[in-house]
Parts: structure tokens; C-alpha cells; sequence
């Protein structure tokens, strides 16, 4: 199809960045420009390159497709690239924030400007390495890695508790990770081979399914992070530096939902039923419990932290629905809240340069000095509720229908969540935009810059534009999730009687 | 028995050619005194240089000598290559530690050389005779530069609590060894083997294997047989503490090995209990204990134990792939202990060493690429991908899911989470706290050594594939 390796370009280009980086010498500020202008430059070039991806990539197929293949690790595991409908969205929406990132710590990181510029482009490189791996090692290797620059990212230029939240972050997400490492030694050692598309054709016996697919679901939960796994998020976004929290919510929460649709549905289809009911019992919990306690939030981090643990309810609630909708109104909630949370946070990012303060309390009347921020906080506001016309809607409305065909009560009760994403949406908006300007810090805002305001237009673009016309993701994602349906799902709730001899799940020719 | 024949000394040149130089080493010293401690460092390096590359050309199929008490390889090529690798970064690193602390005698070298031939019979050690050989050669060389520091109380009692309990795991060894003798009729590993049979071995043959055991742990320093290592590894000066990180344990791990698949093939399922007790023991006590400490070379005592452990689990696995990654995960040990070790040395503030983990704190902005480095290998050493500590990592746990021993991999990588707690902390104070004082310019030969294993933990990924076939080829000699 292409004839340079397009995916590993990809997946590297940022770490040349990097490494560019680190030879650079200097505190002074024209040295300090020059390394943001690089590290910039290097991002927009990898959003540019992933863009060939599109013209090359033929949404009719479920195939994986600009598929590189070398040997690595011995005989059997391999360094295996590709990527298909659903994995290809989320290269972009990595490349496509990076930029936004280091723009939005242009001015507010002064410390150590080269380390923080080395660890973003490093850690893009493994986020996309991550969506791209076809070998289970390798995707480990990528999935693992990314702790490192994150966790320096927020124990170095963190806020106050940044220690605490860097090590919660480590831990935590280190011991789900070293189970689904064992979980993918015992794939090995079944069948013989790491390769993601032979494995996700290979039947493993319904015992062992049940422990591979805990032990997956141990690290994707984790990540995700589902209920009652959760804690570590809030920490670690509220400690985090604006970019770090774009990118933890926009693209590494995304990559356990990644790995359910990509790991556990096909390669697990009988333990994924069997545990569905579950997961939907713990993603009403997550959406409930998670929008009461943004309720009660008086940092707005934290408030944003807990919303984005309630949407990622609904992503699990559409992943275990096990059917059309649910599946592509997750995949679609992934991207939208990749974006809508993103530009929350980068929100945020806007008031606490100037105020250096989260605290809800702290503001009020924001509108009086920043009629244009207010605009734009409002929209995403709305995106994030889920307000018809955005983008949130389309992926919590899938979502939501695919849990009422699996369970009218599951779809019930996630449906308050949506009633009170609303709650606390304009509690917020109301106490930090509304009202009258009686805090002397307030008084003296001022309005977007030209900085601020590119950064936040791609955002808005997408969001209004995904929110009317949903079909380029739809397009590009429905081959793969139809064949996901077709191979995995299908054959479990067709032939329940059969476990024992399983239909050939992979008859489909490709 | 044979006679003795000339032929038998071709494979076992690179020892004698050891001992002689060694030999030849103390004439010297003896002569010009302390005055040629430089000149013996240098003549020690090119032995163990000339030797080295002696080991490595040697022709690569199994030759054994003096009616099999003597075994040349792959097995005991790959580990002797390694065992030369690790005194040779301990010899390299310690000249200006020395120098600086007054302790720069000639005799330093020689020992090491010794203590190195040691080790290297215990590599290549055939039968019980040889393998009591090689040890004592090894520890009693061992005791006395434990202690090189002689007028500092704490050196000196680290070299005297290592000697008695050193000499306590020798008599339970030589216990042990007789006792197999006695119920087998025959010191040689093979002769051993086939004295038994699966399901009926004597129960003293089983007491034996307990007493030989457990005087093998005490070298690799599994627990419960570890008191010895956090104390020895503070008191020592802190080249010995890293030649004794380095060398010795993949002297003793090598010869554990060899005396569990050579010798006691068929009552695997009896050592296995052993070896699976005193690995989940290690990792746990490696991990936990590790958490309290604030000298670092304590630290790296404990962190030692849990790394002993984590190899034991590739041994426990008893199979080819499981003794591959024992290899595997040996080499990557040596390596980063050497980078490790290079980085303590390198603690120096106004012509003192220090060894406080506190006294790291800033070294990212003091030294760049040193506290880059040893930030890599705390989290290399807590096993996270792409550095070299998660390959070595991943083929023991492989080998063990591989040998259906799936508890024993779940409390490792749940130890190792606990472990990477540690190691964190480090890494939290070389990059989250405000900058301690400037270190003293580091040695040439420590930056060196520093970004050479540097360089290794941080690209064994892109190509690791020649690593695991030499570590194939040379456990599959052994079966």
C-alpha cells in the first residue's frame, strides 16, 4: 500500500525530536525558544505525517493495514506494526493533541524546559506505539513504558502533592499492568505466539480465558480507571501541569478502552460475556457514584477528574453491551472525550496561569473579564454534559442505547449520570463564570490571548463538528467493529451450547 | 581412575594461567611494595583482559578434564566471559576510590584475581571436590579484602561476620557433600545423577542435598542465608562491595545451577521446593526490607537479596529456558550493578565518600547524565520496559509460567511492585528534590563505566535477540 514504513515514522519521528533535545545546551531564553519551537515543530510534523495515514487507509476493510513486520525477540515474537478503524482515530487524536500540549505549556513551564519537552516527545512516541503494536510484547513494552515520563512529568513539574500523586499513579497502574504481563507469558506459552491477529483467531480454552481475561482486566481497569480502582486519577490530575492532564485524559485513559475492545472481546469472547454483566454493574457504579462526587468537588481539576471517570463508565458500559451500538458509541465517546476533556483541562489551564489557583471558590464573574473564555468554557461545558449538537452526545447516546438493548436497567440508572453530569456541569459553570466580580485576582483578568485562542480553536472546530456530522469517525472505525461483532461476538451468543467444541471464529477469509 | 595426562590442562588453561599470574603479581609486590599498586592494577587488568579473550575463543564444545572434575562448556564459557566482566568493572572502578581513601596496597588486585580464579573453577566445577575447590579458593580470597579497610572498625567486622558465616555455610556444604557421597558412592555430578532414581532417592541423599543447598545459598545470599549481605555490603569499601555485587554471585548462581540440573536431575521435584521457598523468601524480604533504608549501599544489599530471588525463579523452573533466563537475567545484573556501583563511587563531597540516599537528592540538576543514568537503572532494576531489567525479568517469569509454576510468577511480579516502590524513591530524589550540594567531579574511568552500562540498560531493546541465543546455546549445553 505505502512503500516507507508510515507507522514507525510515525512512532519515532518524536523521539529524534527528543533526542535533538538533549543536545541542546543553555538555560538562557533564546536557547529556551528554541527548544519549544523544536519540540513544537517535531509534534506538528508527526500530526502531519499521521495525517498520510488517511488517503492510504481503505475504510472498508478490517484488516490492519500499513502492517510492518521485522523480527525482534527471538524467533516467534516480532516487531509488528498495524493498524485498523478503531485504533487509527486514536493515532490521530494523540498527534493531532501533542502540538496543543506544547503550546499550552509554552509560558506556564519555565523549569527545566528541556527535560519537560524530552519526556512529552518521548512519551507520544510510546502512546502511538501503543495503538500500532500487533505483537503483545512489544504492546506491553510500549504500554509500560509510558509510566516513566509520566511519572516524571508530574513529580517534577506537579503541584504541591505531585510526590504522592506520581507514586499512587506508578503503583497503581504498575501492579495491573504486571498481571496482564503474566496473562500474556501464558498466551505465549498456549499458543505459542505473541502476534495480536493470529491470537485474536485462536481459541483458548474457556477456563484459561477466565484468568486471562482477569488478569487483562486487572491492567485495563486500572488505566481506565473504572470503579472502585479510580483513586489514582484524581491525584494525579489534579497534580499534574496542564498538558500532562490533556494528555492523561485525552489519550493514555483512552488506552484501556483500547485494550478491552482490542484484547479482551476478541480474544476472550466467552470469559467477556460471562464477566459483562459486571463490568455494566461497576460502570453504573463509576458513572453514579463518580458524578455524585464531582458534585462535591471544590478544586476544578478534581471535578473535571471525576467527570472524566464517569464518562469512562459509559465507554465500559458500551464496550460490555457487546453489540453494535455500545461498541461504536464507546469508540466514538473515546475520541469525544479526548477532545471535550482536553480542551476542560486546557480550560483550566487558561484561569490558573493567570490566578494560580483551582479553586472553585476563588473565582466568580469570569464572564465580566473574559466574555470569550466564558464562551468557550460554556461549549465545552455542554460538550462534556453530552448537549445534543456536540460531540459528547453522539458517543453517551450510542452508548446508552447499545445498555438498553443489553439491560434496561443498566441504561436506566446510567442515564441519572447523565442528569447529573448536568448537575455538577453548570454548578461549576455557574460559580466560576457567573456572578459578580468581587475577588480582587478576578478583577484583573484578562481575556484569551492569540496562544490560548489557537489552541482552543481545533477543539471547538471538532467538537461542534463532530457533534453534527459523527460519519468520518463512523466511517473509518465501522469495518473493524462490524468484523469485531462478526467474529468474536456473534459466535459466543449464537452457539452458548458449543463452548466446548467452539465454532471457528476466524472463518471470515482475510 | 585415570592417570593424570598432559591433555587435561588445554581446557583448563585460562585458571592456570590465573593462578599464575597471580603468583608471578605477588613477586612482584612482594619486591617494590606498595609503591607498584598502580602497576599491578594495570598488569591485573590485562590478565583478566588476556584471559577473558582466552575463555572466549576457546573452542565452544563440552571438553572435560581430570576425570571429569573439570568441565569446559558453553555453559561455563558464557559464565566465566561474565564472571572476568564483573571483576574487571570492579578492578577498573577502583583505582581513584582507592587512591582517595588511602587503601591503595597491591595487594587489592592480587585478591581479585584470586578470588576470581575461584570463581572461575566453581563455574567449571565437575564434582564435589572441585566445587569445594573452587569456593573456598573464592570466599577465603573474599574474606580478606571484605576487611581490606583494615582500620576502620566497620570494614573489619564486615570481613569478620563474613568469615565466620561464610565458614558456617562451608561445613554445612562439606556436610552436605559428604553425606551425598556417602548415600551415592561418588563425588561427580554425573555419577550422582544416576545413583538416583526418580521417587526413590535415600532419604539422606535428600539431607545432603538440604545441607549443600542451603551453604549455596548462603553465597547467593538468598534469604533466609542473607544476614550477612547488608552489613558486608556497609562495611566494605565500596569497590570490594561492588566486585562482590558483581563477581561472586554469578559465580555461586552458576554453580548452583550446575549442581541442580547436573547433578540432581531426577529428584528435581524434592530441590524444586527448596529453590521455590527460598525464591518467593528472597523476593519478599528483598522488596519489604529494602523500603527502610537510607544507606544505598545497604540498599543495593537488599536490593541484591531480591534480585537473587527473581533468578531463582528461572532456576526453579529447572528447564533450558529456565536456565537461559538465570543467564539472561545474570548478565543484566552484572551490568547494572556495575552502573550502579559507578554512580555510589561517584558520591564524593569534599574529599569524602558519602552513601546516604538522601545525598542523591538533585543529582539530575547538578549531573545530567549521571542522574539520567542511575534513574534508568533504579527503574531498569524495577524491571519497566524498554530497559534491560524488564528482558531479563520477563524470561524468568516466562520460564517459570512455561514450568506451570504460576504462583510462584504472581508473588514475584507482585514483589516486584513492591520493589519498584524503592527504587522509585531514588528516582524521586535524584529528579523531584531541590539540588544537595555538587558532587566532586567524577573519575574518567566511572563516567566511562557509567555510560557504557548506561548505554547497555537503555538499548539492549532495539536488539536483544543475540543476547537470548548465546544464553540458549549455552544453557542447552547443560542438558
Amino acid at each position: 500500500m505505502s512503500d516507507w514504513p508510515i507507522l514507525s515514522v510515525t512512532i519515532f519521528l518524536p523521539l529524534v525530536g527528543a533526542l535533538l533535545l538533549l543536545f541542546m545546551r543553555g538555560n538562557d531564553p533564546a536557547t529556551l525558544r528554541n527548544v519549544r519551537h523544536i519540540a513544537l515543530w517535531t509534534t506538528v510534523v508527526t500530526f502531519v505525517v499521521s495525517l498520510f495515514l488517511l488517503p492510504g487507509f481503505d475504510a472498508s476493510s478490517s484488516d490492519f493495514q500499513f502492517v510492518e513486520k521485522t523480527p525482534w525477540l527471538g524467533d516467534t515474537i516480532n516487531y509488528h506494526l498495524g493498524v485498523d478503524g478503531i485504533s487509527l482515530p486514536l493515532v490521530l487524536l494523540t498527534t493531532f493533541l501533542m502540538p496543543l500540549c506544547i503550546l499550552a505549556s509554552w509560558r506556564s513551564v519555565e523549569k527545566r524546559v528541556q527535560e519537560y519537552m524530552i519526556a512529552f516527545l518521548v512519551l507520544e512516541t510510546l502512546m502511538i506505539g501503543v495503538f500500532c503494536a500487533l505483537d503483545l510484547v512489544l504492546f506491553y513494552l510500549f504500554f509500560e513504558a509510558g509510566l516513566i515520563p509520566m511519572f516524571l512529568i508530574i513529580g517534577i513539574w506537579g503541584g504541591a502533592r505531585r510526590v504522592y500523586a506520581s507514586f499512587k499513579f506508578f503503583l497503581y497502574t504498575l501492579l495491573g499492568s504486571v498481571l496482564m504481563l503474566l496473562a500474556i507469558m501464558a498466551m505465549y506459552v498456549q499458543a505459542g505466539t505473541t502476534d495480536i491477529p493470529t491470537l485474536m483467531a485462536f481459541e483458548f480454552p474457556a477456563s484459561m480465558q477466565t484468568w486471562l481475561w482477569l488478569a487483562f482486566f486487572a491492567s485495563f481497569a486500572v488505566k481506565m480507571p473504572m470503579w472502585p480502582v479510580h483513586t489514582w486519577l484524581p491525584d494525579a490530575h489534579v497534580e499534574a501541569p496542564t498538558a500532562g492532564s490533556v494528555i492523561l485524559a485525552g489519550v493514555l485513559l483512552k488506552m484501556g478502552g483500547y485494550g478491552f475492545i482490542r484484547f479482551s472481546l476478541p480474544m476472550f469472547p466467552d470469559a467477556s460475556e460471562f464477566f459483562a454483566p459486571m463490568v455494566l454493574v461497576l460502570s453504573v457504579i463509576a458513572i453514579i457514584y463518580a458524578s455524585l462526587v464531582a458534585l462535591m468537588q471544590e478544586d476544578i481539576k478534581k471535578l473535571i477528574a471525576y467527570s472524566s471517570v464517569a464518562h469512562m463508565g459509559f465507554v465500559t458500559m458500551g464496550i460490555f453491551s457487546l453489540n453494535r451500538q455500545g461498541i461504536d458509541g464507546a469508540v466514538f465517546q473515546m475520541i469525544s472525550h479526548g477532545i471535550v476533556s482536553g480542551a476542560l483541562f486546557l480550560c483550566v489551564g487558561v484561569v490558573y496561569d493567570r490566578t494560580h489557583t483551582r479553586e472553585i471558590a476563588a473565582y466568580g464573574g469570569v464572564v465580566n473579564r473574559m466574555p470569550a473564555y466564558a464562551a468557550v468554557f460554556l461549549l465545552f461545558t455542554m460538550a462534556n454534559i453530552g448537549l445534543p449538537g456536540t460531540s459528547g452526545f453522539v458517543g453517551e447516546f450510542l452508548s446508552l442505547l447499545g445498555a438498553y438493548q443489553a439491560d434496561t436497567w443498566i441504561a436506566f440508572f446510567a442515564t441519572t449520570g447523565v442528569i447529573l453530569s448536568s448537575a455538577y456541569g453548570l454548578w461549576l459553570f455557574r460559580k466560576v463564570i457567573w456572578g459578580v466580580v468581587d475577588k480582587p485576582a478576578i478583577a484583573v483578568l484578562s481575556d484569551l490571548n492569540r496562544r490560548e485562542a489557537l489552541i482552543l480553536a481545533p477543539l471547538i472546530v471538532l467538537t461542534l463538528l463532530f457533534g453534527v456530522w459523527p460519519e468520518p469517525v463512523f466511517n473509518m472505525t465501522s469495518a473493524s467493529v462490524q468484523n469485531l461483532i462478526d467474529t468474536s461476538i456473534q459466535t459466543v451468543t449464537t452457539a452458548p451450547a458449543t463452548a466446548a467444541a467452539p465454532v471457528p471464529a476466524a472463518a471470515p477469509a482475510h | 581412575m585415570n592417570g593424570f595426562s598432559s591433555a587435561d590442562l588445554a581446557p583448563a588453561l585460562p585458571e592456570l594461567l590465573m593462578a599464575a599470574g597471580a603468583l608471578i603479581l605477588v613477586l612482584v609486590g612482594a619486591i617494590r611494595g606498595d609503591r607498584s599498586a598502580p602497576l599491578i592494577n594495570g598488569l591485573a587488568i590485562a590478565l583478566l583482559i588476556v584471559v577473558g579473550g582466552l575463555v572466549l575463543s576457546a573452542p565452544s564444545e563440552t571438553v572435560t578434564a581430570f576425570n571429569g572434575s573439570f568441565v569446559f562448556d558453553r555453559y561455563a564459557q558464557f559464565l566465566k566471559v561474565l564472571v572476568i566482566v564483573g571483576a574487571l568493572g570492579a578492578l577498573v572502578m577502583s583505582f581513584h576510590f582507592l587512591k582517595n581513601e588511602g587503601l591503595n596496597r597491591f595487594e587489592f588486585a592480587i585478591l581479585i584475581i584470586l578470588s576470581t580464579t575461584g570463581m572461575m573453577i566453581m563455574v567449571s566445577a565437575g564434582d564435589l571436590i572441585a566445587l569445594y575447590l573452587g569456593f573456598e579458593l573464592q570466599s577465603l580470597a573474599l574474606y580478606v579484602i571484605a576487611s581490606f579497610h583494615r582500620d576502620n572498625l566497620r570494614s573489619t567486622e564486615a570481613g569478620l561476620k563474613y568469615f565466620v558465616l561464610g565458614a558456617l555455610s562451608s561445613g554445612m556444604l562439606l556436610y552436605g557433600c559428604s553425606l551425598i557421597y556417602g548415600f551415592s558412592g561418588t563425588v561427580a555430578f554425573a555419577g550422582i545423577a544416576q545413583s538416583v532414581t526418580a521417587g526413590s532417592a535415600p532419604l539422606g541423599m535428600i539431607f545432603g542435598l538440604v545441607f549443600l543447598f542451603a551453604g549455596l545459598a548462603f553465597k547467593v545470599s538468598a534469604v533466609p542465608f542473607h544476614m550477612w549481605t547488608p552489613d558486608v555490603y556497609e562495611g566494605a569499601p565500596t569497590p570490594v562491595t561492588a566486585f562482590f555485587a558483581a563477581a561472586p554471585k554469578v559465580a555461586a548462581m552458576a554453580l548452583f545451577t550446575r549442581v541442580a540440573i547436573d547433578a540432581f536431575p531426577q529428584i528435581a521435584d524434592q530441590w524444586r521446593q527448596i529453590v521455590v521457598f527460598i525464591a518467593i523468601a528472597s523476593m519478599a524480604l528483598g522488596s519489604f526490607a529494602a523500603i527502610g533504608q537510607r544507606n544505598i549501599k545497604r540498599l543495593m544489599a537488599y536490593s541484591s537479596i531480591g534480585n537473587v530471588g527473581y533468578i531463582l525463579v528461572g532456576l526453579a523452573a529447572g528447564t533450558a529456558e529456565g536456565v537461559q533466563s538465570v543467564l539472561i537475567y545474570l548478565v543484566v545484573y552484572v551490568v547494572m550493578t556495575l552502573g550502579c556501583f559507578a554512580v555510589i563511587m561517584g558520591m564524593r563531597r569534599d574529599g569524602k565518600a558519602i552513601e546516604n540516599v538522601d545525598d542523591l537528592a538533585g543529582l539530575a540538576r547538578n549531573d545530567a547524565l549521571m542522574g539520567f543514568i542511575m534513574a534508568m537503572m533504579m527503574f531498569s532494576l524495577a524491571g519497566i520496559p524498554p530497559l534491560a531489567g524488564f528482558f531479563a525479568k520477563f524470561y524468568v517469569f516466562l520460564a517459570a509460567i512455561n514450568a506451570q509454576l504460576y504462583w510462584l510468577a504472581v508473588i514475584g511480579v507482585v514483589t516486584s511492585v513492591v520493589g519498584a516502590f524503592y527504587y522509585l524513591r531514588i528516582v524521586k530524589i535524584i529528579y523531584f528534590d531541590e539540588p544537595a550540594p555538587r558532587f566532586e567531579r567524577m573519575p574518567m574511568e566511572l563516567r566511562a563505566m557509567v555510560a557504557v552500562t548506561g548505554a547497555f540498560v537503555l538499548l539492549y531493546f532495539i536488539y536483544p535477540a543475540p543476547m537470548a541465543e548465546a544464553a540458549s546455546a549455552a544453557a542447552r549445553s547443560l542438558f
